[in-house]
């Protein structure tokens, strides 16, 4: 049972990461109904700043910091990248989003290097038990810090002018235009704080061990996540992002027990196999609305 | 006053929907436009609040002007802030919303009177009061046209274009709504008001155009148009029998065709 608890205790921790990146794509789809491929080059790009600020002005700081500076570089890239082709097949932007995310990446490596990085978080792999269960800090900062924003995020899209004005153009775009809204101004916003969201997931996909240039992977176990929770559901990339944290984690726990003949773990797979059974049940992910199909 | 002169507007550069269309909105005043189907009276509407661009719709020569500065490059975000502001056809209010937040939306370029805004558009409908924190899409029909006109209220517009507000509505609301829109004047608004209920329509505008294929065929005082045989034809519904709107064509070109020979 403990050990059971602990590894739901890591999924929720690691659930927490993808469900901060699951809503930066969430976001962005909401807005411009295009999936964008960006946001592993972002995550990595705040783990690579937040790493390299901590050393000059604290761990703190950086992270706040890092976030901010990401967010506005994906606020400059939808400007100078996306911007240009509204208007185009949604297909081709999306290719154009995974252009950007090889061009940030490799920028973003070019800092890493082939060494190993460390971000210099207060956590590192420090555990605390409580009962028996073991619990490391880093995933309860994690899910703290997941707990917030989502809270932070929930009262932006419900009471700021911004927020009502992205979920208006989301519904109908020409509709909200009519009442002052402005479209560009509603992408630039939801780059923004999908680049933020997805530093913040770095840093804390980056914690504990040192980190390297592949980093970004983890980005794409929210792909999975967000078709699990709905493409156009904030609330669904958040429960999709904990499920789907746990049920990995737990697989990769009991791998050994359950599948003793296969060497790999599956816990890797575990994701899509979750994702599909769901999609068999729910074509429209947990919490999708149907007109996603229609786009 | 808000207008438009000899207004050519192309979609998808080859459709010719508008072919030099002419007219005024006076400050103050309620325009009636009038037409059939695909006459181009919500591509006016669209060339005024700036939405052509979203329907990959382009003025092709003339302007639309507001106080005399053509304003016609804008976009609808600016035409909003400087009080135009369109209420599309078919409500189109933001369904998954509550009423309060399709209003709050509605105040996007006048964040600093919303609360005045919405006591102004609550008192004009006192329905929606109740119905403030409900979903949106789950009112009836009547409303939801509240609500979009409402909603459109929320920046205190100088100009207010209505594209067909009594779409699909029962008598009695169509009633309703032309005392909103009689009240929302009275309060200082200039109306543009888009209808195929032409009794309505006519029954409260000042002034009245007419359009067909593009083009204004008659600009008059609301009273004349009421009065005018081809319009009471064409547009009252005295003229019913057979398919009708066979018919509404053939009486249209043949009255106009005498019109112009006589
Ligand atoms: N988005 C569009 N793309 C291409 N053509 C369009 C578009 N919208 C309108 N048109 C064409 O422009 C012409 C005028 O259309 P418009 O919608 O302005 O007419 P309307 O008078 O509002 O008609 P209705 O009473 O049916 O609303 C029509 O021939 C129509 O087919
Ligand atoms: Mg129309």
């Amino acid at each position: 049972m403990n050990e059971f608890l602990t590894a739901t205790g890591q999924g929720m921790g690691n659930g927490a990461v993808y469900a901060l990146l699951a809503l930066g794509f969430v976001i962005i789809y909401k807005s411009m109904s295009v999936i964008s491929f960006a946001q592993p080059a972002f995550m990595m790009s705040g783990a690579v700043l937040v790493s390299h600020l901590t050393g000059r002005i604290g761990f703190v700081a950086a992270v706040v910091v890092g976030t901010i500076a990401i967010a506005l570089v994906a606020l400059v890239v939808e400007r100078v990248a996306i911007r240009p082709m509204v208007g185009k097949a949604v297909f081709v932007i999306a290719i154009i989003t995974i252009g950007i995310d090889i061009v940030v990446r490799t920028v973003a490596g070019a800092f890493v290097g082939v060494n190993q990085l460390l971000l210099g978080d207060p956590w590192g792999l420090k555990v605390v038990t409580v009962g028996g269960v073991q619990l490391q800090e880093r995933h309860i900062a994690a899910i703290l810090a997941a707990a917030v924003v989502v809270t932070v995020l929930f009262l932006f899209f419900r009471y700021t002018r911004i927020g009502l004005a992205m979920r208006a153009a989301s519904l109908d775009q020409e509709a909200a235009m009519a009442q002052g809204v402005s479209i560009g101004t509603v992408f630039a916003v939801s780059w923004a704080l999908a680049g933020g969201l997805a530093a913040l997931a770095g840093v804390f996909a980056a914690s504990g061990n040192a980190f390297d240039q592949s980093l970004w992977m983890v980005a794409l176990v929210a792909l999975p996540v967000i078709i699990l929770g709905g493409l156009d559901s904030l609330g669904g990339a958040v429960l999709g992002g904990l499920i789907i944290g746990i049920v990995e984690s737990v697989v990769r726990t009991y791998h050994s027990t359950w599948f003793p003949f296969l060497d790999t773990n599956t816990g890797g797979i575990a994701p899509y196999i979750v994702m599909l059974l769901v999609l068999l049940v729910r074509p429209h992910g947990l919490f999708g609305t149907k007109e996603v199909e229609r786009v | 006053m808000l207008g438009v002169t000899n207004l050519e507007v192309v979609y998808d550069d080859v459709v010719l929907a508008l072919r030099g269309v002419s007219l005024e909105i006076p400050d103050g005043a309620i325009v009636a436009l009038l037409g059939a189907n695909g006459a181009g009276k919500s591509t006016v509407l669209r060339s005024l609040s700036g939405l052509l661009d979203v329907h990959n719709g382009k003025i092709r020569k003339g302007g639309v002007t507001l106080d005399g500065e053509p304003i016609g490059q804008l976009r609808p975000a600016a035409l909003a802030k400087r009080g135009i502001k369109h209420v599309l056809e078919g409500r189109r209010i933001f369904k998954e919303m509550t009423v309060e937040e399709n209003l709050r939306v509605g105040a996007h370029s006048a964040p600093r009177d919303v609360k005045e805004n919405l006591g102004r558009v609550y008192d004009l409908f006192p329905r929606l009061v109740e119905r403030k924190d409900g979903t949106a899409g789950y009112l009836s029909g009547g409303e939801q046209q509240m609500v979009a006109i409402g909603r459109a209220l929320m920046s205190g517009p100088r100009f207010l274009l209505l594209d067909e507000p009594s779409l699909g509505l029962a008598p009695k609301i169509v009633a309703q709504i032309r005392d909103i829109v009689v009240e929302i004047n009275r309060q200082g608004t200039g109306v543009l008001l888009v209808e195929q209920n032409a009794t309505m329509a006519l029954s409260i505008a000042h002034h009245g155009y007419v359009m067909e294929t593009g083009r204004v065929v008659m600009d008059r005082p609301a009273a004349d148009l009421l009065a005018d045989d081809d319009v009471r034809e064409f547009y009252l519904g005295l003229h019913t029998e057979g398919d009708e709107k066979q018919s509404f064509r053939e009486v249209k070109h043949y009255r106009r065709r005498k019109r112009w020979a006589s």
